[in-house]
């Protein structure tokens, strides 16, 4: 298992809208962009995020080696109890998370 | 044909390259168009109905762009004025404007373009059916109420009622509430210029040089023409690289290939970005696909309550090591004691905890555990009124300063790091709408006002 951050480029999380949060991981190289399109899946980012995995929407793109997930927030922004504004701190949940193989998903981190 | 597009920065208020920008508007651009607003700071600014830029940034800018302008020759175009785009907003940068212009004894002639909506007339959309939702809208659907309940509603303007705005012959356009593309594409759509690329070229130039290398640089020039769009920095040093351009697309964007403009949709599945030189990229390849109906988009906030917060700091190592198991031991007391003193009812108040150094932004779904130094303890009380919601937070106060690990133990005195500890917010709004309205007529939910100000030689 690796972390996925130390693994791609840069992890990146942003409000698109008031109510979705979109995280993109630029993954820098061909072989990482393989290796995580195959390894992280909308499930388990649905589960990472404790979202319904019918509304992770999950794009590739190949050509700048970057996969991307968009879902709902979790609060609107702004209304109480939201803890993020702008949604940009929750992309270092995905890149503290560690990957394998295809099928392993994703898992919290284990170090301290 | 071609239009050229100068966009000076990302939004008015955040800076730019002097030097670039008076290089870029010797240069002969078409049109200068900066985005004044966004939803990204969150729903206080439409709820409240004022800008999140301060007053002396937003005017001395404002005052070097119309410079800008006078020397390039061209129009200006601000979108989404003060934040919100309400109408008041709107008015206050006309009345930067009029200052600016007789300060400077120069005449111009200001179009305003205001998308504020009386509650009435969304209420009546909604009955006659001509709302519809969007992907993540607030569950169970939309009420009379809850837009009685809006202080504001804002609708999106596009690039239709810009054009309209343009046709005036104004020197200066300030336009409430519009998409962060309008402002940028209805130049070159008016002049016939590739309706696909008009429209991913302005999605790339939004934010300015956020597309190139050196964000920090503001400065971006595009390029439209019958066929794609060309995208150039500005700033020494900048460069626009086909990653960079492309990486864009998917910035705030939750489907990196579709963008919904009103009136249709921006498909970039098809798009391609070369690289012209090592600066210099040209997008291609993507369409525009109008739709059967016009609609705009609704961005409404309302009042939720008043907020007042306290903070307190663990140093001791023993409590710091314990946060968790002592913030839940206060919330339980706290959950007596409030409702006992008060008579409240736990539904009349809400009072949450931050843990700053454990979870305070992640929450349950924080994975890392460690060991820091200090926690801070955030507590952030919301109630119908901002008295009540201060009492609270003083009922709650001696607690957060003394509260105990134990019960048989000395009590502790955590660091408060001003006095009084607590701090009144004011008003907390969420936003309410995430709706698009059908329009028959693209101006029927917008007003459009022509203004000279200023006196001395036009222009």
């Amino acid at each position: 298992m690796a972390r996925l951050g130390d693994a791609v480029r840069a992890v990146r999380s942003k409000n698109a809208g008031p109510f979705m949060v979109t995280v993109d991981i630029f993954c820098g190289t061909d072989a990482a962009f393989q290796q995580v399109n195959a390894a992280v899946t909308a499930s388990a980012v649905a589960r990472l995020y404790r979202v319904d995995p019918e509304r992770v929407g999950r794009y590739e793109l190949p050509a700048l080696r970057v996969v991307k997930f968009s879902f709902p927030r979790p609060v609107p922004q702004g209304s109480r109890g939201d803890r993020d504004m702008h949604g940009a701190q929750w992309a270092a949940l995905l890149a503290e998370a560690e990957f394998g193989e295809p099928g392993e998903g994703l898992r919290r981190p284990s170090r301290p | 044909m071609a239009t050229r597009v100068l966009v000076p920065s990302g939004v008015l208020g955040l800076g730019f390259d002097r030097e670039a920008l008076r290089r870029a508007a010797s240069d002969r651009p078409d049109i200068i168009c900066i985005d004044g607003g966004s939803t990204d700071s969150g729903p206080f600014y439409l709820g409240a109905g004022v800008s999140k830029y301060s007053d002396a940034s937003v005017r001395s800018e404002w005052r070097e762009l119309l410079a800008a302008r006078a020397a390039a020759g061209c129009p200006l175009v601000l979108g989404s004025a003060g934040t919100c785009g309400t109408d008041a907003m709107v008015e206050d940068m006309l009345a930067a404007t009029r200052s600016i212009a007789e300060a400077e004894g120069r005449r111009l002639r200001v179009a305003t373009l205001k998308s504020e909506q009386p509650a009435a007339s969304v209420r009546e959309a909604l009955q006659a059916g001509r709302l519809a939702p969007l992907a993540g809208a607030p569950e169970g659907g939309i009420a009379a109420e809850d837009i009685a309940r809006c202080t504001h509603i804002v609708a999106l303007a596009g690039a239709e009622q810009i054009a309209a705005a343009l046709r005036t012959g104004a020197d200066v356009v300030i336009a409430g509430r519009a998409t962060d593309t309008a402002a940028i594409s209805a130049l070159p759509l008016m002049n016939g210029e590739h309706a696909g690329a008009a429209w991913h070229g302005a999605k790339i130039g939004e934010c300015g040089a956020l597309c190139s290398t050196r964000p920090m640089s503001g400065v971006i020039g595009l390029e439209f023409d019958g066929a794609g769009c060309t995208v150039e920095p500005h700033a020494d040093g900048a460069r626009c690289t086909p990653e960079s351009v492309a990486a864009h697309m998917l910035y705030e964007n939750a489907d990196p290939f579709i963008l919904h403009e009103p009136g249709g949709h921006l498909d970039a599945r098809g798009a391609a970005y070369d690289a012209l030189d090592g600066r210099r990229v040209r997008i291609s390849g993507s369409r525009w696909v109008a739709s059967e109906t016009y609609t705009v988009k609704l961005e409404g906030a309302r009042l939720a309550g008043f907020q007042t917060t306290a903070l307190a700091i663990l140093r001791d190592a023993r409590y710091v090591a314990n946060a968790r198991r002592w913030l839940g031991r206060l919330e339980t007391f706290l959950a007596g004691e409030i409702p006992a003193r008060t008579g409240l009812e736990p539904r009349d108040y809400a009072i949450e905890f931050r843990l700053i150094g454990v979870d305070a932004a992640l929450g349950p779904l924080e994975a890392r555990a460690s060991d820091p130094v200090e926690v801070g303890v955030l507590a952030i009380v919301t109630a119908a009124s901002q008295a009540t919601a201060t009492e609270i937070a003083r009922l709650a106060n001696p607690f957060l300063l003394h509260f105990p690990l134990s019960d048989d133990e000395d009590l502790p005195t955590f660091a408060f790091p001003y006095s009084p500890a607590e701090t009144e917010r004011g008003p907390l709004y969420e936003f309410a709408l995430n709706h698009v309205m059908r329009l028959d007529d693209p101006m029927e939910a917008f007003r459009l006002e022509v203004t000279e100000v200023g006196h001395g030689p036009a222009g």
